[in-house]
């Protein structure tokens, strides 16, 4: 019998739809990539987050809500499943300002944005001074004006919930193969064909999350593969103990004591490395944020590619001309884990994305036609 | 134990401090080879987590080499050549 669905793609995004896939009773193959194949997955500082997100689409900013108030229940799901705590915090965070103009900014957007819809009224934030601060950022240094806090906001261990997303893919029976790098899809009147190295695997039908991979992947089959690489470089400080400071997306002291410094937006191709200059000032904003850290030793540094569409929102889509296959790109795969694996997962199982998520196809970014 | 090879270069001595008490450990040493070279790796680092550490892979990757070098903790000693006069404290739990 051939398996209901093909997952292109074992990164955060295709895990969390094998995973939701897999709990509705589906079979499902997941043909992952190289260890050292592009993989924001394993990059990102592990922030679920929603302050910020959809300025340029308030549907983008209600799904990051959604998706995080659905977080908890995710989190122990798993855990419960799985035995690995992912720690997870729903504490809250701050986006930090380092000036009057910079804060005075954020909040006319965030004005904007969270009234542009009946369901955005709800998310609750405010601006706090650097002295409002103290208390869930102590140490806070002088040179940081303020920052928006939002109690939605919170954070995890990336690597730990791609664990354990693995780990109950294979208790549910998620066929995966790891190092098998599709080279193309081929549609057919029966379902799907992807071809690798390793041999072809056929299913019903086919779900790219294939990450940057989609450029050459999804044109074929109908689907947009606009998405381009935007690197971020994070910097991990030796162990400190525990400060209860709440996670910035500047930086965050993570479960083991070490603080991930990040936060930066650069075009480099599809270069993965790190930079001296980048470095430098990643870590000169970590000791204006906590001049504390001056002292802290780097353990480590890394580059990672973030997976970001024209507009920066995610892009769900079911291809039109092959009925069956879909395309799944986004950079925020951490926040919106749990929205994938429940209601995207479900979308996707009922043929009901165009109706339902229409919003997020590749078709908004075509010319519109005037007239 | 940890002993130099019969057939090793020869080498200029220095004097570094372990816990206050000063030892002579060829200059070409990095201070994690000093120190599992003076006093071997028991007792080299207790982990945060409870367990005991000592240096593994000697080139700067393992970070179970941890050890507290001029004051500054939490230094890779394998990476961090000795030099006249330095100090080092391994990071134990007090007992």
């Amino acid at each position: 019998m051939p398996q209901d669905f093909l997952i292109i793609g074992g990164g955060v995004v295709g895990m969390a739809v094998a995973y939701g896939l897999a709990r509705r009773g589906r079979s499902v193959t997941v043909l992952d990539g190289h260890d050292d194949s592009l993989r924001a997955s394993r990059g990102n500082a592990g922030l679920v987050w929603v302050q910020g997100k959809g300025l340029a689409m308030p549907r983008y900013a209600e799904l990051s809500l959604h998706s995080s108030m659905a977080w908890p229940e995710f989190a122990e799901e798993l855990t419960k499943r799985t035995g690995i705590d992912l720690e997870y915090e729903h504490c809250g965070g701050v986006d930090l300002c380092f000036d009057a103009k910079e804060a005075q900014a954020r909040q006319t957007e965030y004005r904007a944005l969270y009234a542009a819809t009946p369901s955005l009224t709800a998310v609750r934030w405010e601006y706090l001074d650097r002295e409002a601060l103290r208390e869930q950022l102590p140490g806070l240094g002088e040179r940081v004006h303020g920052g928006t806090f939002s109690p939605h906001d919170g954070q995890c261990n990336p690597l730990y919930l791609l664990r354990a997303l693995y780990a109950a893919c294979l208790t549910l029976g998620v066929d995966y193969h790891p190092a098998t790098p599709v080279t193309g899809i081929e549609a057919s009147t029966t379902g799907f064909t992807a071809h690798s190295p390793q041999g072809s695997f056929s299913a019903e039908r086919v779900i790219l999350a294939a990450g940057l991979g989609a450029r050459t992947l999804a044109p074929p089959l109908g689907l947009s593969g606009q998405v381009h690489p935007v690197r971020g470089q994070v910097l991990v400080t030796e162990r400190f103990p525990p400060s209860g400071r709440l996670p910035t997306p500047q930086l965050r002291q993570t479960a083991s004591g070490g603080y991930l410094i990040g936060d930066v937006l650069e075009d480099a191709g599809y270069d993965t490395g790190v930079t001296l200059e980048t470095i430098h000032r990643l870590g000169q904003r970590a000791v204006q944020i906590y001049p504390e850290l001056a002292q802290a030793r780097l353990v480590r540094s890394w580059g990672a590619l973030r997976v970001m569409t024209p507009d920066g929102s995610p892009l769900y889509e079911a291809s039109r001309s092959c009925p069956g296959a879909y395309n799944l790109s986004c950079h925020s795969g951490i926040t919106l884990a749990a929205f994938h694996a429940r209601e995207l997962a479900e979308a996707i199982d009922t043929d009901r994305l165009a109706t339902i998520h229409g919003d997020f196809s590749g078709a908004r970014f075509d010319v519109q036609a005037t007239g | 134990m940890f002993k130099r090879l019969d057939n090793a270069a020869p080498a200029a001595m220095v004097t570094i401090w372990l816990e206050g008490q000063p030892h002579s450990v060829p200059a070409t040493l990095s201070a994690a080879a000093a120190v599992l070279w003076l006093v071997g790796a028991t007792g080299y680092r207790d982990h945060a987590a409870g367990g005991h550490r000592a240096p593994l892979c000697m080139m700067g990757v393992c970070h179970d080499c941890l050890i507290t070098i001029d004051g500054q903790p939490n230094r890779q000693g394998c990476l961090v050549p000795v030099a006249e006069g330095m100090r080092l404290e391994r990071q134990r739990r007090p007992a």
